[in-house]
């Protein structure tokens, strides 16, 4: 599924990463926790997460994670979009819930990837 | 054994928003070097999470990596409280993170248990009121 196609599913708002509209992400993890992250997840493309702040854009730096979708509306600090701009990393917020924008992805194709995964 | 590439990193212990900054140099050298891709992801999330560890448990503390052919060797060194039960440490889902550290994304009692997890060698040794070192390695084969 193509980032655009995420942020028009979620009607998130786009903080980093504009030009990667068509940057293709086949599969997703989602926390709150990010030793969870680190713990559990294997090779998804996108981070679904409630917790905004810096150490999440470094989560998903080590795990080579392209695209961090904040719910509940979260506004990610000038922090998080400068360390994203630098590690060319996508960050969008969306108003839904962790879970609806979790089944909203899922339902639309985006696999989870591992079935060990959280 | 070849020389070796040795980097040393101060990590500020007060600074959440610049923790991690040191494993992510540690990453891009290993990038440059044309280390596997496998064995990067390894490394980055072991010394990340001692990095972190050493942010919210210590004060921080000071990371000393030799970067070899076959292998990388991460020293984390603080002088923080030290660590009483070392066993009960390495229990997965054991902290002793306030809620204040679980706000930030930490403190599921994770972060050693992954850093033994992800590391081929993993020793730790803990002072109580001196500090703790942890000594780990990754071999690229």
């Amino acid at each position: 599924m193509k980032l655009k196609n995420i942020v028009e599913l979620l009607n998130a708002k786009v903080y980093c990463g504009e030009d990667q509209g068509d940057m293709e992400l086949i599969s997703a993890c989602a926390s709150d926790m990010m030793s969870d992250v680190l713990a559990f997840v294997k090779d998804q493309a996108l981070l679904i997460s409630g917790l905004c702040n810096p150490q999440v854009v470094r989560t998903a730096d080590m795990m080579d994670i392209k695209c961090i979708v904040l719910v509940r509306g979260k506004v990610p600090t000038q922090d998080m979009i400068m360390i994203a701009k630098q590690k060319g990393i996508a960050i969008i917020s969306s108003d839904y819930r962790m879970y609806s924008a979790c089944g909203v992805l899922y339902k639309n194709g985006l696999i989870a990837g591992d079935q060990e995964t959280i | 054994m070849s020389d070796a590439l040795h980097l040393e990193f101060e990590v500020s212990g007060n600074n959440f928003v610049s923790a991690g900054g040191a494993s992510d140099e540690v990453k891009k050298t290993l990038k440059m070097l044309g280390i596997g891709a496998q064995y990067i992801r390894k490394v980055a999330i072991a010394m990340y999470e001692g990095e972190i560890n050493m942010v919210i448990h210590a004060g921080g503390g000071r990371a000393i990596v030799d970067i070899y052919r076959e292998k990388i060797v991460i020293v984390l060194k603080d002088q923080g409280p030290g660590i009483p039960d070392i066993d009960l440490a390495l229990t997965e889902g054991y902290s002793t993170a306030t809620d204040n550290i679980r706000d930030l994304g930490f403190g599921a009692g994770m972060g050693l248990p992954n850093m033994k997890k992800y590391t081929d060698e993993f020793n730790l040794e803990s002072e109580v009121g001196k500090g703790t070192t942890v000594t780990m390695v990754v071999n690229f084969f």
